[in-house]
């Protein structure tokens, strides 16, 4: 499939979204949004969660249907009811959760809904020269014929960034791209970005990272609670401009002051040459009060460390200490009742029951206490759970909501909430923040902080470097499932973390 | 509307998209509370109205206890379904119960008759269990080629044979006796679906039972015991489908190796699924379930008070289903 089929536009022609509106059962979630994106460039559209971006950029895709204004290319007003339709008009999407055919081969998912074929069969020599020919221009190596779900998250969307090209679109939706991606990774898909605009593509960049947008933006727009604030050239905006803009008002810092914990706090945690898989050789000290950061390219071994040091993997060689008592049992349930709780990477996969209640996904892990022989006490479990909301700042209209029913701040809030319930003496928290709006970011760095003041220990694994950098105490660079540094006062900078995660044979 | 009052007061966080978002929710949560009630009180009425025979107690008490093992089966399987399970199997266990307490009832005591067939009940629950999740072979298969070594097991002990019940002295009693004038097959039942039912709504099992089916793995990150509830719930399933065994055994007066079978499996699922307990797991009602149940019930019950061609019942019962499982889709993708 070529480029001839495309009903309206040419290359070079602007992208036009007037007066755009849409309601979701009632809830206004766009209202009266224009803006124009023009050709080449890369326009970001940047706000909280809940403030209509995606719901912008799920327009402009086809994705879903406005319920007023248009999208307009070329003079000619666009009807797209699918993204096939948009793609016909030399739109493609590439989303927040990847659209990706695990079983089928990579070249197969680049080509998918538009084979290379001839009266229904598929030509796979063909396939696979043209896949080469488009691998080389843009510059990924991947191999044609590897099942993609083999294939990291970085090399996934790769995968998807090749079928927007392969479908010569001239624009291109990105919707947090770089949320699941490690920081040299996000450096390639940011080159890949450059290199789209380059050949003409115009790039609508959905993102939360106000510097990742800074960086490559041409424009950048802003949008809050479904309104458009402002459309602004990226050279003129800072990170604070564009914050006050998201929220309305100004963010005071990014990071709460940190506390330290004294030098000689009692070690609550005391991991010795633990070996799991993809985890070699990890011992470290986690003290009582201290806020540890754990670094690391995406696939360096740290959530699987998280996962041995929970004694939920099988782990060959080494312990794990919790309070001085080996963490023995090879359960999550029992690591919980120890006082050593997860909050685990991803919170739709992992972490919460999404359809049911804020209430239900709070109590879950200490239903115990709220219950007598086996019987819930729903009004002990009510004023249990409002104390936890309240104290984890969970902002939810009812406690009877669906957790789908939040924003991803307050979802990720939820799981603080359980493991306060659960009292721990250690909480390691795996992507605090990810997809998490600033103004929640900050309200989960004040929860972690508290929880170290309280006495907890606590391991924060983040793949934001500013964010390792911003909260701990001291940081743990991981590579290749070692601990390949330990950075503490001064030594905690980016070009010292980024050493220690590249670093081939220097640091081990 | 209220978004610029509102406004004046506080700047708009998402709070408000969360205070407007509680009526479409409730809405929502609201439709799958009454989802299966409002159909059945339509068709309670209509029936009423249209047959002079429906509304009599005689009529509602023999649907009541033509339904009794159906119920009882339904409301463990309710418990299977929310936990990310399915039992294929509580068709033949019925069958194997019904005919193992036949069998021993004639040479033994009662007593022991009924508890030998609800340890059985039991034994296959927990080996459907077991298989599920320690060899982790899905639950479908598992139940499926286990009730067929279930009826395997029966025929070989009946020999084909039609096992009479109704000469055991006291067995018919055990499902038939009266109790103000409502026979204790619906009395047990009765009791039986309230506590499971109250297991899924009240209890910290039910929670656990939830999450396991909601989300698995969550759920163990969790802390919860994953496998222990899911093998559980099996359990539950064979101990309900022996009891309906042995009630029908009872009541009926005789009973085969493949009465129930396959067709007695997808009756209960029918039921469970038309109460808009979802087939995906993580939510589900015992109550919905039994009234799921009924619901079809009536309809046999109303076309044969009203004449009506009985293959038409197998027509608008499957249309029903549709209906039910596409209602469930369709609110799990509008809440996406």
């Amino acid at each position: 499939m070529d480029g001839d089929h495309r009903t309206a536009g040419a290359p070079g022609d602007d992208l036009v979204v007037t007066g755009v509106s849409k309601r979701f059962g009632g809830v206004p979630a766009l209202s009266q949004v224009s803006v124009t994106i023009k050709a080449g460039t890369v326009h970001a559209l940047i706000g909280e969660n809940g403030a209509g971006k995606s719901t912008l950029g799920k327009i402009i895709s086809g994705v879903i249907e406005p319920d007023e204004g248009s999208v307009v290319l070329g003079g000619a007003p666009l009807h797209m009811r699918s993204p096939r339709e948009a793609m016909a008009h030399g739109i493609v999407t590439i989303a927040q959760e990847l659209a990706i055919v695990p079983s089928l081969s990579v070249a197969e998912n680049v080509y998918l809904g538009a084979e290379v074929a001839t009266g229904g069969f598929v030509r796979r020599r063909e396939a696979r020269r043209r896949f080469r020919e488009l691998a080389q221009r843009v510059g990924f190596d991947l191999q044609p014929d590897v099942p993609a779900g083999a294939l990291s998250t970085a090399d996934k969307q790769k995968v998807e960034i090749m079928r927007a090209l392969s479908r010569n679109a001239s624009f291109v939706v990105m919707d947090e791209p770089s949320a699941a991606l490690s920081s040299h990774e996000t450096a390639a898909l940011h080159h890949i970005i450059r290199s789209l605009t380059a050949q003409g593509t115009a790039v609508i960049l959905i993102s939360h990272f106000l510097s990742e947008v800074l960086s490559l933006s041409d424009t950048i727009t802003t949008l809050r609670d479904g309104h458009l604030i402002r459309t602004v050239e990226a050279s003129g905006a800072t990170e604070d401009s564009l914050i006050e803009g998201m929220l309305g008002r100004s963010l005071s810092a990014a990071f709460p002051d940190k506390t330290p914990a004294p030098p000689d706090a009692p070690v609550v945690l005391d991991v010795s040459h633990l070996c799991a898989p993809k985890v070699e050789d990890c011992s470290f000290v986690l003290h009582c009060g201290e806020i540890l950061g754990i670094a690391g390219l995406v696939g360096a071994g740290r959530s699987e460390l998280a996962r041995a040091i929970l004694r939920d993997a099988r782990s060959s060689a080494g312990s794990v200490r919790l309070d001085g008592q080996e963490l023995a049992g090879h359960s999550p349930r029992r690591a919980i009742r120890r006082g050593l709780v997860l909050i685990p990477e991803s919170r739709k996969e992992m972490g919460l029951l999404m359809g049911r209640s804020v209430r239900e996904n709070i109590s879950l892990s200490r239903l115990d206490l709220v219950s007598r022989a086996g019987w819930v006490a729903r009004l002990r479990e009510r004023r249990e759970v409002a104390a936890l909301m309240s104290k984890t700042t969970v902002k939810a209209a009812d406690m009877g909501l669906p957790a789908t029913m939040l924003s991803g701040g307050n979802q990720q809030k939820l799981l603080f909430a359980r493991s306060v319930m659960c009292a721990p003496t250690v909480l390691i928290a795996d992507e605090p923040t990810r997809g998490v709006d600033v103004g929640s970011k900050r309200a989960i760095y004040d929860l972690l902080v508290q929880m170290a003041q309280d006495g907890m220990g606590i391991i924060v694994i983040s793949s934001e470097l500013e964010e390792v950098l911003g909260l701990a105490h001291r940081v743990l660079v991981m590579r290749h499932g070692r601990i390949s540094a330990e950075l503490t006062g001064p030594d905690m900078t980016e070009g010292a973390v980024l050493a220690a995660a590249f670093a081939e044979t220097s640091a081990s | 509307m209220t978004r610029h009052t509102m406004s004046n007061v506080a700047p708009p966080t998402d709070l408000e998209a969360v205070a407007s978002g509680t009526r479409a929710s409730r809405l929502m949560q609201s439709w799958r509370m009454a989802g299966i009630f409002i159909p059945f009180l339509i068709l309670f009425i209509v029936l009423s109205i249209t047959s002079s025979a429906f509304l009599h107690t005689a009529n509602l008490i023999n649907i009541l206890d033509q339904q009794a093992s159906t119920l009882c089966i339904a409301a463990a399987g309710t418990l299977v379904l929310v936990a990310g399970g399915i039992d294929l199997s509580v068709g033949s266990t019925y069958a194997l119960a019904g005919v193992t307490a036949g069998q021993i009832g004639q040479h033994h005591s009662i007593f022991i008759a009924i508890a030998v067939a609800l340890a059985i009940g039991l034994l296959v629950g927990l080996v459907n269990g077991v298989v599920v999740t320690v060899f982790k072979i899905s639950p479908l298969i598992t139940t499926l080629a286990m009730s067929y070594v279930i009826e395997g097991l029966a025929l070989k002990i009946t020999a084909g044979n039609l096992i009479l019940t109704g000469n055991i002295p006291g067995f018919t009693t055990f499902a038939t006796a009266t109790f103000l004038s409502v026979p204790s097959a619906v009395w047990m039942t009765a009791v039986f679906v309230v506590v499971l039912a109250l297991l899924l709504s009240r209890t910290t099992f039910g929670r656990y039972v939830v999450a396991a089916g909601g989300n698995a793995e969550a759920a163990r990150l969790a802390g919860v015991r994953v496998g222990g509830i899911k093998i559980t719930t099996f359990v539950l399933s064979g101990l309900a489908a022996a009891l309906g065994g042995v009630i029908d055994a009872s009541r009926l007066g005789s009973i085969l190796a493949n009465s129930g079978g396959a067709g007695l499996s997808f009756t209960v699922l029918a039921g469970i699924v038309v109460g808009g307990t979802s087939i995906a797991g993580g939510e589900g009602s015992g109550w919905r379930t039994a009234i799921g149940v009924l619901f079809i019930a009536l309809i046999g019950n109303g076309f044969d008070l009203l004449g009506v061609d009985p293959n038409w019942q197998q027509i608008v019962l499957g249309l029903i289903l549709l209906v039910a499982v596409g209602l469930d889709m369709w609110t799990r993708r509008a809440r996406r």
